[in-house]
Parts: C-alpha cells; structure tokens; sequence
C-alpha cells in the first residue's frame, strides 16, 4: 500500500518537474526573443500558468484524498470559487510580505506581483489542490506532527522549499557583480523555482528513507 | 661622447628656475566638480566659467583618494603621496607633518608662504608661514564668519608685495554641506561669493604682472567632493572628483570647442607645482606633472621637467621595492632616458630642424608612459602591513572569543555563573613556558624584520604585559577546556541547553549570526550590511508570527485537550502527549462554547498578539524608506532627503512636533512625576532648539528670522537630560545600597533609559526623529504583546534587541562609510570645539540605536528578574558574546583580505565602526555587571 503510494507520488513529482523544465525549453520554439533571464515576466507568467494546470491535472488524475461521500455539483462550484479567492488573497498576502522585505512600494509593481503569484503556485495552489479551502486542514498540515499521509509530508516538503530558496534567492541581490540575474525579482523567483523543483525531488526520496519511521494515525 | 653625457647628467638633476614668480592657491573645501563645471557653476560663478572657457587657463577634474577627508587631502596635496587610513582619526587633532613636502621645501628655498583658513593647515605646517590666520574648522553650522575670517585679510595681502606663495582654505561651502546638503539655496550664494574673490585675485595678479618678468599663478582647487547628502569621506563619485583650475597669464587663450576637463589625480599638484615654483619635488610623491602646465615652453625644458619627475619617481620606487629593476615603469623610464640622451645630443649639434622636434615629441610620451606606469606602480605599492602585531592582535580577540564560548554551557546555566579561573593557571609552569617562548619569537621577529614593529615603539613594559595576557589566556582557555572533557555531560543538565529541540526561531537565529558574521568577506555585503540586518529582522518578525500562532492556536487548544483527555481516561495520556498534532475543529467546538468576559481579554490579547509582529514589520518598513543608506541604493529618492529640502520645512516641522509628542507618550508611562516633567520640558527644548538653528519652525514665525546656533536652547535640554539620568542613578544606588525592592531599581532603569532617549531627540536631525519613536513603539509592542506572554529566555531575547538595535543603526541613516557620521551632532550647545564632549557627542549620536536597544535590554531583564533570577546574568554574556563573533571574524577577514582592491574605501572603515562598537559594547555590559550584582549577591545570602 505505502509503496505504491510513494511510486504515485514520485511520478506525480516527475511530471511536475518534467513540466517546469519544458517551461524554459518550448516557449522559444513559439516565441521570438524569448529567454528566461530576458523576458523574465513571461516566463513568470508561463512558469505559473503551466505549474497550475499540472497540479490540477495531477490533482484529478490521483485524487490524493479521496472522500467517501459524493459531492454536489453546486457544492464543487462553490468550492472551486473558494479556492479562486484563497488564491487571490494569498497572491496578495504574499505581495504585502516582498514588499515590507523592501521591494519597491511603487515601481516594479507588476514584477513583485508576478512573483508573488508564482510562490503562490508554488505554496498555497499545490495546498488548495491537495487540502481544499480548508483553513483548519492547513494548520494541522503545517503544525508540528501534523502530516496524515504521505501527500502531506510532500506538501510541507515542497512549501518550505519553494520559501526558502526564494529567501535564499534574496542574497545575491546586493552583491555589486551587475549580472543580468541580479535584476529583481530574478534571483529571487529562480530561487523560489530551484527550491520547488528541490522539494519535489527531496520529498519522495525523504520519504522512502523513512518510511519505517514515518506512521500516519488516522482519524 | 660618453663624457658628454655625463656632463649634462650632472646638469640634469639641478633644479630648473622657476616658471610663475607668485602662486594664490584658493582651496575651497568639499568644491565638488560640478559646482564649477556643472549648471550651478555657469549660474554662480560667472567670472570664473568665463575664465575656463574663453581665459587662459587650464581645468582638469582632479581625482581624490579615500578617504576624501580634509587632513588627509591637504596631505595629499601637498605631499603628493597617498596618506595612510589612520589619517582620518588624526583629521580631529593633527599633528605636525614630518614627511617631504611642498610647503617646508618652498621655505627652505627662502619663499615667504602666508596662509589663511582651516587651521589644520598651521598644525600639520607649524613653523612655515610668515604670517597665518587659522579659523577652526570644526564648527559646522557657521558658515559666513569661517569665510569673512579669510576674505578680510585679503586687500591688504593682495596690494603688498612681501610674499611669494599665499594660500587661502575657505571651509564655508564643506560646512553648507555638511548643514543641508549640495542642492541647498545656501549653495549658490556661496559660489558667489567664491567667485567674487577669485575675480578679486585674479585682476590683482594681473595688475601686477607688468613690471616682473615672470608671470603669476592662481590655482583654485577643492580637496574633496560632496556626496548627495552633503558629507564626505566615502568613495562615492560626487566626493572624489574635485576640480582643479591653473590660471595664468603665461597659458595661451583657449580657443576653439570647449572640451571637456581631463581627469588628473589630486597628487598630481605637488609635483605641477614644485615645477612652477622651481623647487624640489618632493620625496614621496607618486603624481605626475600635468604636462599642460608646461606645455609652452620649449622642447628642451619639458623634457628636463619630466626627466626630473620620473627621476624622483623612479629613486622612490627603488626605495619601496626590492626588484624594482624589473618593474616595467622602471624599464620604460631607463628607455626614455635613453633617447632623451640622444635627443640632447642632436639639439646641442644645432639640430633644428623638423625631425628633432618630431622625435622630441617622441621622448616625450616615452616619458609620459614611464611616468604613468611608475606612479600606478607606487600607488599600487601598498602600505607595509605590520604581520606580527597583526597576528598578536588576532590572536588575543579569538582567545577572548573562544573562552567566552568554552563557558558558554556554565554562564547560561541557572546560577549564570561567569567565573574565570585565574589563579590555577596563573601559577602553572605553562603559563612561563609560553611566556618565554613568547618572548623568544618577539625578539626573533624584532630583530630578523627590517621595519620596527608596532610593539618596540611602545613601552617594554606594555608589550610584556601583552605577552603575559596572550599566554594567560590560553592557559585559561585550556584549563577550561580541559574542565569540559573531565565532566562532558554537565551541559545537559542546564536548562538553556538542554531544550534539545530547537525551534525555528533558534535556528533562525544561528543562522543569522553565521550569515552575517561570513557575509563581511564580501565587499558589496560589508557596503549594503544594512540591507542584511533589514532582511534578517524581517524574517525574525515572520518567525515569530508564527511562534505566535503556535502559541495561541495550538498550545491552549493542546493544554484543553490535555485536561479533557486526562479526565475522560487515562490509557490515552500516551497518545496526548504528542498533543502538538492535535487537530483543531474538533476543539473549536468545544472552546467557543466557553466564552465569558475573561475569555474575550484573552481573545483581544491574543489578536494584539497576531497583529504586532505585522505592525513592526510595517514600521521597519517605513523606517527603512527613510533613509537610504549604503553605495549601490544611495541615490535613491527617500524620504528624509524630501523632509530636508527647503520647500517642505513645514511637514518636517509638523512631524517633528508629532514625533517629539509621541516620544513623550511612549516614555512617560514608567517615569515618576518629577521625570515626566522634565521630559515635557526637555522634549520642548529640542524643537525650540531645532527651530532656533532654522531646521523646524514655529507656526507663528512665518518669516524666516536670522539662525542662531542654539546654544541656550540646547544647554536648557542639556539640562533636563542630566536631571533625569541624575535622578535614575540616584533611584539605582538607592536600591543598591539599601537592597530595596526591584520596583525601585527598575524605575531608576527606566529613567536613566528615557534620560538617554531625550539625549538622542535633541541630537538626531529633526527628519529622524521618527526613528526614535519607533523604536520606542516598537520596544514597547514586542514587550506587551510577544516577549512576556510567549516567556522567551534571556538568551532569546537578548539577541533580539542586538538584531534590531543593529537595524537601527542603519534606520537612522548610517552606513559603513566614514561620510555618514554626521559630526554635527558634536557641536550641539558648544560653541567651539571641546574635544571629549564633541566625540562623546559624535559617538552617542551614531550609536543611538544600538545603545538604546541594549539598555532596554537591561530594563526588560530586570523587570524579568523576578521570573528568573538568572535573566540579567545571561543577557549579559548573550550580550557579549554576539557582538564579539562578528567583531573576530571581521578581524580575521581583513587580516586576510589586506591586499583587496577595497580594504581603504570599504573594509578600514568598517574596521573603524566595529572598533568603536567595541568600546560602546564593552561599556554596556560593564553596566549591566554593575546592575547585576545586587540580585547575585541576594541569592547568595
Ligand atoms: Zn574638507
Ligand atoms: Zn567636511
């Protein structure tokens, strides 16, 4: 039973990375001038664009948790909204926290944003598709001991990577090299990126490493 | 013909005759370039724009080495070499110059120098002017008398014919500067001014010029830009370029295009001007003769002059380096002798033709890339570093650190106890040992090195109480070592270690303290350390948000369950104890049942909770558009630099009252009466100060009346601000002595802290007044709202307040450059320099931030004494030792990065910053051991 869900998760992993890759890789075939480090705010836009429609994609393919009962149409509707306006919310909470790290208030604006919406892919999207809006879910998630089943381990994994290497991405910024990477919010959503795809491969290989130790009550 | 060279060889190195028969050298201190080539040179000083672009005379941009200070420049200058880093400490009290230089070798040559202006000049130059008149420098906010000083002996000099060098320092323009900054309105009158004085100069040389056969001079120079902001000292574009004017008769009327100014290096004056004035070039200078100056003299004497340069050039480098042969400016200069040779050979054949002057011009870049080459080579050659003392110096910082993190475990037990064991090792035959060998490598290095090393020139005795110190405290630090491997397991039974779990928040702060302590290898880091504390302190704010949600979501909902689960049965008590993974709803349900008045105080201090560390993040959010700070962001708009500007004195006065006000509301709260009076007082006298200096004004006084320097107002707050730390200590010893209660002592804290910040009000620019006020809100939020209800430990706290009194220095608008000290502050209520008020001022002024936090630091522990005794103990070693790791590791990085690009523009400084936070650390805590001992003392009864 474990293992199979660990194979599930570690192909589900796979197909994300696969699909951050081709990111950098397709849109140059289609578009002119395109380059990550260039068009920088296009390939956010890609980069988010593709990372959500895999996730949701995933998501309905593997059904991680699957409910027993089933669900109304109107009910899926609402549910669908609400996860639109965590998404939203959590776009700006993220904005607000770049911007008291010292971004510019005013200038960039649509960088910071951008950026803001790609660590929301990143963090809460992957949440949403894993939890649904449900706040309590999340806390118990992010608590210490909280994780119920693999997917969970997963998702602190890939959270605190994609965060941590988008703190770590801050670092190079002051630094007078005056590389084309350095420009923001560059280093930082490349940062995010690198975590990411880290966590998604750390994640599995974490898990199976400790699967003897890892056991999940059940509710 | 080998005799013949020979014979004009012996010519060669005699001094030629002079060029210019008088030279006015005008210094106008912190004249930036622009302000003579820019906008603001063609609208200000006309006389003088039309002399450059139509007159005869030669400009340049001449470039000044950091430190662009006034001391080190006039060295400079007037030396031609690049004066050492130290030279900064030395501006405040120079003493007399001893090297080579223009002014002794022009006395020597029996010129008569007089000299007017900075009075720097006459104590670096103490014996060599005729006549002098020094006005000192150092009163910044005057900026007309600095002036008038200089300008009224000048008809008199000026028609009188008894001298051959007149020098002239004006300091007004640095202290405009200094006051508000280079776009102030005060700026351009004083250009005026500049210019009218040149013109006066200028037509008197010429009137004189007629009977004499030897044209004069005038040269008009700055000896350092001003930054944006209106400082100097830095690197920065704005404070190294200055420009360098030589007008003259003798120079043929520019015709054609204006072209624009060739850059020159500031040393390149001495060597131009030893030329013009027929004199020696001095020993050590490393500039180049700015071969325009000689340009119209014959073929012939150009390159004499420029022989002569590289000859002196060429004799220093032999001096400084041993394979100088192989060096290529050497290689190039023997090469162009060479030619020069034959060049003389052929002119005195009566050569005239076509063919000589072509390959004259020849020798003549053969002697200009040689010099080139050489004074690259000698700027390059850097200052000999003195390894040992270096080394002996090191070592000693990283025993101290290293004994105060072998007794880390023992000092943060719960008997904080702190006890160096002196005797036992004292006594140990080890300890000879290691003096005598010592002693055996000190007279080793000493007599193998060729330079004397810092430790001879001291007293024999001092540098035997060094040895004995190093060798102490190693054998300290083994003995201690040694305790720790005899019983290893005595760290855990502390408390403080023994939390095995380490939270984020532990972890966060680890990391921190590595990153930033590794991060100052890198230059651009040490530049933009602000932007470090910045990120660092926004990430503990986010760390603990959520220490916060944990504590109030899910700790309460753990400790419900827990009593619930107990009741109901007890198998289960294994499963509650993981009671962090506890679920939420389950609870919710049940909690919000029990709701009642209680409960919703609780319910408002816990959202008080969740809100602060949002609140601070804000507020550092503010505080840090302020104030730019550091090279890459500087000349970013902010806010302060808006406040200052002329146009919106009222915000800035409106904000300021605003500031003072709430100073007053946030201080108040723990003061006793008498206190909060002198405070309201105190805080009244700081904006009648600001306003009696012109920075603020009254909303009565619409016209802007004549500014006065303050001195009554200021002296008024003075003392208010002696009362109330008088009052504070009297409070401290009375609690000291009679063992009262806390209560009493932490009062007496209080006061001598609020004595403190109303210090600071009246030293901080008015547009930084606000920095205060949050630091005082936000001392008071993290204390109401985190730190007491989430019971952190001392250690925990304590490196909070370093982090944030660590973001404040920088909050408050320094950096890690010399140019942002904002010396102003030493002269506030004095009305010259006094030097021990003025640096106590100086230093009070730019540490405010940090100094606050730490003794705040100190009121919060002592008010947490009663929870545990042990709190004031541990926060003083925390305190300690945080600030020693960066402090070691600094050193050991610029020990090894001494030959880097930067180590004079960015690394010396931050040496000098962390030097002086040494002192004010090692003060703070000696405060905090002296409030410490009463509670210690009480236990052990
Ligand atoms: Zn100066
Ligand atoms: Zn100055």
């Amino acid at each position: 039973m474990k293992d199979t869900e660990i194979k599930r998760l570690l192909s589900a992993h796979i197909v994300s990375v696969l699909s951050i890759s081709l990111t950098t890789i397709v849109p140059p075939l289609f578009l002119e001038n395109f380059s990550v480090l260039g068009t920088h705010l296009i390939w956010l836009c890609i980069c988010s664009i593709c990372v959500t429609t895999v996730n949701i994609i995933l998501y309905i393919i593997l059904k991680p948790n699957p409910s027993s009962k089933r669900i109304s149409f109107a009910h899926k509707v609402t549910k669908f909204l609400k996860c639109c306006v965590f998404f939203f919310i959590s776009c700006i909470l993220f904005h607000g926290i770049i911007v008291l790290y010292g971004a510019p208030l005013i200038e960039s604006v649509l960088e910071t944003f951008l950026f803001a919406v790609l660590l929301s892919t990143f963090t809460t999207l992957h949440c949403l598709c894993m939890l649904g809006p449900n706040i309590q879910a999340w806390i118990r998630v992010f608590s210490k001991n909280g994780a119920m089943s693999i997917w969970d381990n997963s998702l602190q994994i890939t959270t605190m990577c994609s965060i941590v290497g988008a703190w770590l991405g801050a670092f190079p910024i002051p630094l007078d090299w005056d590389r084309p990477w350095q420009i923001w919010p560059i280093s930082c959503s490349l940062g995010a990126t690198f975590g990411y795809v880290a966590g998604l491969i750390i994640a599995p290989l974490w898990i199976y490493w400790n699967r003897k130790q890892l056991t999940y009550k059940s509710r | 013909m080998f005799t013949f060279i020979l014979g004009v060889t012996s010519n060669w190195t005699k001094i030629p005759s002079p060029l210019f028969k008088k030279a006015v050298i005008v210094l106008i201190d912190a004249l930036r370039d622009d302000f003579v080539f820019g906008s603001k040179g063609k609208q200000f000083m006309p006389y003088t724009t039309q002399l450059v672009e139509k007159g005869t005379c030669h400009s340049f941009i001449a470039e000044a080495k950091p430190p662009t200070v006034t001391m080190p420049r006039i060295k400079a200058l007037m030396t031609g070499s690049i004066p050492g880093f130290i030279d900064v400490i030395m501006n405040l009290n120079s003493p007399a110059l001893l090297e080579d230089n223009l002014i002794w070798q022009a006395k020597t040559a029996g010129k008569r120098i007089i000299f007017y202006g900075d009075d720097t000049w006459v104590k670096l130059f103490p014996k060599h002017f005729v006549e002098y008149d020094g006005t000192t420098s150092f009163f910044v906010s005057d900026y007309t008398e600095v002036d008038d000083n200089v300008t009224r002996h000048l008809d008199n000099v000026l028609k009188r014919e008894d001298w051959d060098i007149l020098i002239l320092h004006y300091l007004g323009l640095d202290h405009i500067g200094h006051l508000t900054g280079p776009n102030s309105p005060l700026v351009g009158p004083k250009l005026y001014e500049m210019d009218n004085i040149l013109k006066k100069i200028h037509t008197s040389l010429l009137s004189k010029e007629e009977e004499s056969s030897l044209p004069n001079l005038l040269i008009v120079c700055g000896d350092h830009g001003m930054s944006e902001t209106g400082s100097h000292g830095g690197s920065s574009e704005e404070e190294v370029q200055t420009p360098l004017l030589f007008i003259s008769s003798a120079f043929e009327k520019r015709n054609g295009p204006l072209k624009q100014p060739e850059l020159v290096q500031q040393t390149d004056l001495a060597a131009t001007l030893a030329i013009g004035l027929g004199l020696p070039i001095s020993r050590n200078n490393v500039g180049n003769i700015i071969l325009s100056i000689i340009e119209g003299k014959p073929m012939r004497e150009q390159l004499r002059f420029l022989h002569l340069n590289g000859f002196q050039l060429s004799r220093l480098l032999q001096e400084n380096m041993p394979t100088y042969e192989k060096d290529p400016g050497f290689e190039h200069f023997k090469i162009a002798e060479k030619s020069h040779g034959n060049w003389i050979k052929l002119y005195l054949e009566g050569n005239n033709s076509e063919v000589l002057l072509n390959l004259g011009k020849k020798v003549l870049k053969q002697y200009l890339e040689a010099l080139k080459i050489l004074s690259s080579s000698l700027s390059k050659q850097v200052a000999q570093y003195d390894m040992y003392s270096m080394t002996v110096g090191t070592v000693i910082v990283l025993e101290v650190l290293l004994l105060l993190l072998l007794s880390m475990p023992k000092a943060l037990s719960s008997r904080a106890e702190f006890e160096v064991p002196l005797s036992p090792p004292l006594f140990s035959l080890l300890f000879y040992l290691m003096c005598l060998m010592l002693c055996a490598v000190h007279v080793i290095v000493c007599t193998s090195a060729e330079s004397l090393c810092y430790f001879c020139s001291i007293s024999w005795l001092m540098a035997v109480g060094v040895m004995m110190l190093i060798s102490a405290l190693m054998c300290v630090i083994l003995s201690a070592f040694g305790k720790m491997l005899e019983n290893p397991k005595l760290p855990a039974k502390n408390p403080a270690v023994s939390n095995s779990s380490w939270s984020e928040l532990d972890v966060l702060m680890l990391a921190g303290t590595v990153a930033h302590a590794v991060s100052l290898g890198a230059s651009s880091f040490v530049e933009e350390e602000h932007q470090t504390w910045y990120f660092l302190i926004n990430t503990l704010c986010l760390a603990l948000c959520q220490e916060i949600c944990r504590h109030y979501f899910l700790v309460k909902e753990c400790d419900l369950q827990l009593s619930t689960a107990v009741k109901q049965n007890f198998e289960d008590i294994e499963e509650t104890a993981q009671c962090r993974s506890v679920d939420i709803p389950s609870c919710d349900s049940k909690l919000g049942k029990v709701t009642s008045s209680g409960e919703f105080l609780k319910g408002s201090e816990k959202w008080m909770g969740l809100a602060s560390p949002w609140i601070i993040l804000i507020c550092c959010r503010l505080l840090r558009s302020l104030n730019q700070t550091g090279v890459q962001w500087a000349h970013r708009p902010d806010f302060g630099h808006w406040l200052t500007s002329s146009e919106h004195k009222a915000v800035l006065s409106l904000l300021a009252a605003i500031s003072l006000v709430m100073i007053f509301i946030l201080v108040q709260r723990r003061c006793s009466l008498v206190s909060k009076i002198a405070m309201a007082l105190g805080l009244l006298g700081v904006y009648s100060y600001r306003a009696a200096i012109g920075n603020v004004v009254f909303p009565w006084q619409q016209d802007s009346k004549d500014i006065s320097k303050g001195i009554i107002e200021a002296r008024f707050v003075y003392v208010f601000v002696l009362g109330i730390i008088f009052t504070g200590t009297k409070d401290l010893l009375k609690s000291q002595v009679i063992s009262a209660d806390c209560k009493t002592k932490s009062i007496g804290l209080w006061e001598v802290y609020s004595g403190l910040v109303l210090l600071a009000a009246l030293l901080f620019r008015p547009h930084n007044l606000p920095v205060l006020v949050f630091c005082l809100l936000i001392q008071m939020i993290m204390t109401r709202c985190i730190w007491k209800p989430l019971k952190f430990d001392a250690a925990q706290i304590t490196i909070m307040h370093y982090w944030f009194g660590q973001a404040f220095f920088y909050f408050q608008g320094n950096s890690n450059s010399i140019a942002s000290v904002d010396i102003s502050a030493g002269f506030v209520g004095l009305d010259n320099y006094v030097e021990i008020p003025a640096i106590f001022l100086t230093g009070f002024a730019t540490y405010a931030g940090p100094l606050l936090w730490a003794i705040h630091l100190l009121c919060y522990l002592s008010s947490e004494v009663s929870r545990n005794s042990a709190a004031m103990g541990h926060g003083c070693f925390c305190y300690a030792l945080i600030c020693s790791v960066p402090v070691t590791v600094y050193i050991i990085l610029v020990t090894g990065l001494r030959y880097h690009l930067f180590i004079w523009s960015v690394f010396s400084p931050k040496l000098l910053y962390e030097g002086v936070r040494v002192f004010i650390t090692a003060a703070v805590c000696m405060f905090f051991t002296a409030m410490d001992q009463n509670p210690s003392q009480k236990i052990h009864d």
